[in-house]
C-alpha cells in the first residue's frame, strides 16, 4: 500500500513537515515511537523518523525532517498527493508514561519533533513540564509555539542569540537542576552530543534522564543490529530495546562515532546528487 | 569431455539401457558430471550466479548413474520425503514434465532447494552410490538433477515454448488451480519459503489468504539474507507471482506485534487461522570487546545491505551504502559465514579471511559452498577465535586478535568441543568484522502474545505431526520453530501447518 502525502509544511530552511495517510500505524502508535520509510521500492534506502503525531480518525500519522542526506533530500521534494511506497510501524517501545512530578523536556534541534509527542503525553499524566528548546539560530528553531501551549514553563536559547537566550541548553538546564526542589525527571532528545552533555548535567545532579537515539537503522525490528549501541558496557538495539534509554548509561562517544561510519561515502554521493538536480534545474 | 563426446556417451549409455544391459557396476564408472561453473576469477567480480546450471545432456547422464535401489534410500534422507528414485529415473528417460510433477508432489520450491539445500546430509548421505565411493558429493548429483527441471519450468514459464524447445504439455500449468470460496480467512505471517509454502496451500483449498511481512519485499532469508550469486531472486520472485496469481493477498511492511497484534488479527480483523512463520531473525554476537566499533558488522547487516538493498550499486542506483572494504574477516562456519564473506569478495575486499573456532569437517556450511569459497580466494582460519576487536582513535576497526584453538572431546551437539590454546594470541590487521555466528528466534510476537508458549530459547512449541501451537487456530514453522535451520525443512513444515489449517477450517465451514 502505497502512502498518500495529504499535507506538507516547510517549518524552517531545512525542517519540514508532512502529513502522511497510515490508518494502521495511527492508531497503533504510542508516543515515542518511529517508523521506516523507504521512498520507493527497488533502490531506495530505508531510514527511521519519529512519529511526530497522529490523527487516528482521519488515518494519518505526522513526521518531520530536516533534510540532511539523499532520502530527506529527496523526501523535501515530494508534494501534497504525492506517495512513500513503505512506511513500516509503528517501531520501538513506546514512552514509559508515569507521574514524576516536574519532568524538564530538553530539545535540540529536530529532536523538538520526537521530544513534542512526549512532552504532551507526560503533562497529560499530571506532570509539571519545564521545556529547553534550543537551536544554533532562530531559523532553525522548530515547534516553539506548540511547546508553549503545553509547557509550564518555557525556555528558548539559541547559540547565536538570535531568539531567546544566548545560550546551549545545558546552561539553563543546570540552573533548573540546582532549584530546591530539584526536577524529578529529565528528556533530552537532540544531537547525540547535545544529549551527551545534557547528561553529564543531570547526573551530576542526580536526575533520572530519558534519552531517544536515533542511529542508524535498515529493518527495524531487530533483525540487523545496526542500529546497536552500548549500554551499559553492554550491546542493546535501538529498535527493538529502545528507542528511549537511560541517558546516563549510553556511550554516546561510540555512539557518535558509529553515526558518522557512512558520512564521507555518503556526502560524496550527496554531492554528486546535488550537481545533478542544478542540472535539471538549468534546462 | 567435450559436449559431443557427453552426447555419444549418452547414446550409447542409452542403448545399453534399453537393452536391458546396464548393469550396477556400468553405472558405478559413469564419470559424475560436474556443475558447470562461472571462472572463479570471473565470478568473484560480479553478482552473477556461480553455478550456471546442467545442460540436458549432463542431466540424463547423471541420472543414469542412480542404481534405482528398491528400498530408495534416498527418500529416507529426504526431509519432506520427495519420490526421489523415481524422479531421477524419469530425467533418464527424458521425462522431466513427469520429473518435475513426481517432485512437487512434495516440495513447492524445487528452484530453490535445487540450489540450497545441505543434499550432502541428505539424500545424497543415504545414497548408495555414495556410500560406494565413501563420499556423498560422489553420491548421484539429486540436487543439480533437481534443479535442472525446475529451471527447465522456469524458463518454460518465462518464455514462449519455441525458445526452449520444450512443448507446451512438458510443463506445468503456471497458476495452481484454488478450490471454491470459503470464506475463512487465513493470515500467513512472514513470506520465507514456510510461509510461501503455507499460503499456497491453505489458497488451493479455498481460502483467503493475506501474506503479511515486515520488510517491503518477500522471501524472506531466500531475498535478504542468500545472495544472487546462489540463488537468483527472479526464482523467488516468480514463486511470490504464483502465489498472488492465485489470489493470496500480499501485505507488505506489516510487522505483526506492531502494526497489528495477533489477537487483532483474530478477534478484530476476522482471521480464521493464523500460521506464524516469522524465521530467527536476531543475530547473535560474540560478547568480546570492541564489538561496537565502526566497521564490526552481523552477516545480517551486511548482507541485507547487500542483497536486499542493493547497496552493490551504491550511487549509480542504490541509495544504500555499504562499508567499502579493503581486508574483512568473517566469523563463523556456516552457509551464512561463506555467504558474507563471498559478497566482501564481490563488493571489492582485496582480502577475505574467514576465523572458525573448530575443522573444515566440523563446518555446518554446505559443502559447495566451502569448496567455492576457497576456490574465489577466501583464505581459511581453522580453529581459530576472535578475543577481541581493535580499534583506532576514531573507533574504527584497524584489527582483531584471535586465540588459537585444538579440538577437545565432542560436546552435546557431537561436535568436538574446540579449547582455547593458552598464550597463543595473535593479530590480524583489517578494517571490517562480520559476525555470523547465529541467529536465534525474535521476540516481537511472542512478548505481545503471553498465552504462546515458547521454549527456554525462544522458539515457539509446536506438535510435530500438525505444527499447532498451545494456542487454538494458531499454527507455526519454520525457523522460529526449529532455531535457524534450511530451507526444506521450513518449507515441509509450512506444507503440514497448511494441511493442519485446511483441516482445522474444514471443521468450521461444516455445519
Ligand atoms: C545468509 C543465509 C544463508 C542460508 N543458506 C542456506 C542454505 O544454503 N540452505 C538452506 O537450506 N538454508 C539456508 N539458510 C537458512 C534458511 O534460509 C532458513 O532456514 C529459512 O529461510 C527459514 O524459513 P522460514 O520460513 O522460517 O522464514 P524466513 O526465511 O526466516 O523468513 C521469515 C520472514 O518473516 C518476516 N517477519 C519476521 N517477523 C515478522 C513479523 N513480526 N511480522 C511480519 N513478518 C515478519 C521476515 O521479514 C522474513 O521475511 C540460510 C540462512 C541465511 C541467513
Ligand atoms: S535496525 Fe536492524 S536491528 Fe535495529
Amino acid at each position: 500500500m502505497a502512502h498518500k502525502i495529504v499535507s506538507k509544511k516547510q517549518l524552517s530552511t531545512d525542517v519540514f513537515t508532512a502529513e502522511i495517510e497510515a490508518p494502521l500505524i495511527a492508531q497503533a502508535r504510542q508516543p515515542g515511537q518511529f517508523v521506516i520509510i523507504g521512498i520507493n521500492n527497488e533502490y531506495s534506502e530505508r531510514i527511521p523518523l519519529t512519529i511526530a503525531g497522529a490523527d487516528p480518525q482521519k488515518g494519518t500519522i505526522q513526521l518531520i525532517w530536516q533534510r540532511v542526506g539523499k532520502t530527506t533530500a529527496e523526501l523535501s521534494e515530494m508534494k501534497i498527493g504525492d506517495t512513500i511506497a513503505n512506511v513500516a510501524g509503528p517501531l520501538g517501545k513506546g514512552t514509559h508514561l508515569q507521574k514524576y512530578g516536574t519532568v524538564v523536556c530538553i530539545g535540540g534541534g529536530i529532536g523538538n519533533a520526537p521530544l513534542l509527542p512526549i512532552a504532551t503525553a507526560l503533562k497529560e499524566h499530571g506532570n509539571k513540564i519545564i521545556s529547553i528548546l534550543g537551536a544554533r539560530n532562530k531559523e532553525l528553531l522548530i515547534l516553539v509555539d506548540e511547546f508553549a501551549k503545553i509547557s509550564d514553563e518555557l525556555i528558548v536559547t539559541t547559540d547565536d542569540g538570535s531568539y531567546g537566550r544566548k545560550a546551549l541548553v545545558t546552561e539553563p538546564l543546570k540552573e533548573i537542576c540546582m532549584r530546591e526542589p530539584k526536577p524529578n525527571k529529565a528528556y533530552a532528545i537532540g544531537p547525540a552530543i547535545m544529549m551527551k552533555f545534557c547528561c553529564g548535567v543531570t547526573k551530576q545532579f542526580d536526575v533520572p534522564t530519558e534519552v531517544s537515539l536515533n542511529t542508524i537503522m535498515v529493518d527495524g525490528t531487530g533483525m540487523c543490529g545496526g542500529c546497536r549501541i552500548e549500554y551499559d558496557g553492554k550491546p542493546k538495539f535501538v529498535c527493538v530495546d529502545g528507542p528511549e534509554f537511560d541517558g546516563h548509561k549510553v556511550n554516546f562517544d561510540l555512539m557518535m562515532k558509529r553515526l558518522g561510519a557512512y558520512k564521507d561515502l555518503e556526502q560524496r554521493e550527496h554531492e554528486k546528487h546535488k550537481c545533478k538536480i542544478g542540472l535539471n534545474r538549468k534546462k | 569431455m567435450t559436449e559431443k563426446e557427453r552426447q555419444e556417451l549418452l547414446e550409447n549409455l542409452l542403448a545399453k539401457q534399453k537393452a536391458g544391459e546396464l548393469k550396477a557396476s556400468d553405472r558405478y564408472n559413469i564419470p559424475l558430471q560436474e556443475m558447470p561453473e562461472q571462472d572463479p576469477d570471473i565470478r568473484r567480480t560480479n553478482v552473477d550466479e556461480v553455478a550456471t546450471g546442467y545442460t540436458e545432456t549432463n542431466a540424463r547422464i547423471e541420472a543414469l548413474r542412480c542404481l534405482g535401489c528398491k528400498t530408495a534410500p534416498c527418500v529416507q534422507g529426504c526431509p519432506v520425503k520427495i519420490r526421489i528414485k523415481d524422479f531421477v529415473e524419469a530425467i533418464a528417460e527424458g521425462e522431466y514434465s513427469k520429473a518435475l510433477s513426481i517432485i512437487k508432489e512434495n516440495s513447492l520450491l524445487p528452484a530453490v532447494c535445487g540450489r540450497v539445500c545441505p543434499q550432502e546430509n541428505q539424500c545424497q548421505l543415504t545414497c548408495t552410490v555414495g556410500k560406494k565411493f565413501k563420499d556423498p558429493t560422489k553420491a548421484v548429483s539429486i540436487g543439480r538433477l533437481e534443479r535442472f527441471v525446475a529451471d527447465l519450468d522456469f524458463v518454460a514459464r518465462a518464455s514462449s515454448p519455441s525458445d526452449h524447445g520444450l512443448e507446451a504439455h512438458d510443463t506445468e500449468e503456471s497458476t495452481p488451480a484454488v478450490a471454491a470460496e470459503t470464506g475463512k480467512k487465513v493470515a500467513i505471517i512472514g513470506s520465507g519459503p514456510g510461509g510461501i509454502v503455507a499460503a499456497a496451500d491453505t489458497r488451493r483449498a479455498g481460502h483467503d489468504v493475506t501474506l503479511f511481512e515486515a520488510f517491503h519485499k518477500p522471501g524472506g532469508v531466500m531475498v535478504y539474507g542468500i545472495p544472487e550469486f546462489r540463488l537468483p531472486k527472479a526464482i523467488v520472485q516468480k514463486e511470490i507471482d504464483t502465489l498472488t496469481n492465485m489470489g493470496v493477498k500480499p501485505n507488505y511492511n506489516f510487522i505483526v506485534g506492531k502494526t497489528r497484534t495477533i489477537q487483532q488479527l483474530m478477534n478484530e480483523d476476522g482471521f480464521d487461522a493464523v500460521y506464524i512463520g516469522v524465521g530467527a531473525g536476531l543475530p547473535n554476537f560474540m560478547g568480546i570487546e570492541g564489538e561496537s566499533l565502526v566497521g564490526v558488522f552481523s552477516a545480517n547487516e551486511y548482507l541485507t545491505r547487500a542483497n536486499l538493498m542493493k547497496a552493490y550499486s551504491f550511487g549509480s542506483g542504490s541509495d544504500t551504502p555499504i562499508i567499502q572494504s579493503k581486508q574483512v574477516a568473517v566469523v563463523g562456519g556456516g552457509n551464512v559465514a561463506m555467504d558474507a564473506a563471498r559478497t566482501a569478495l564481490r563488493l571489492g575486499a582485496e582480502k577475505v579471511y574467514l576465523i572458525y573456532r573448530r575443522t573444515e569437517k566440523e563446518m555446518p556450511a554446505r559443502i559447495e559452498e566451502v569448496h567455492h569459497a576457497k576456490q574465489e580466494g577466501i583464505e581459511f582460519h581453522i580453529l581459530q577465535s576472535p578475543k577481541r576487536v581493535l580499534g583506532d582513535e576514531n573507533s574504527r576497526v584497524t584489527g582483531i586478535e584471535c586465540l588459537k584453538y585444538e579440538l577437545g572431546e565432542p560436546d552435546d551437539s557431537g561436535r568436538r568441543r574446540p579449547i582455547a590454546i593458552k598464550d597463543s594470541e595473535f593479530i590480524i590487521e583489517l578494517d571490517t568484522v562480520i559476525i555470523a555466528i547465529g541467529n536465534t528466534p525474535n521476540p516481537l510476537i511472542s512478548q505481545t502474545m503471553p498465552e504462546l508458549e515458547m521454549t527456554r530459547w525462544g522458539t515457539i512449541v509446536v506438535d510435530e505431526n500438525t505444527m499447532a501451537t498451545s494456542v487454538p487456530g494458531i499454527f507455526a514453522g519454520g525457523d522460529i520453530v526449529s532455531g535457524a535451520a534450511t530451507v526444506i525443512l521450513a518449507m515441509g513444515q509450512g506444507r503440514i501447518a497448511a494441511a493442519s489449517i485446511n483441516e482445522y477450517l474444514a471443521k468450521k465451514i461444516q455445519p
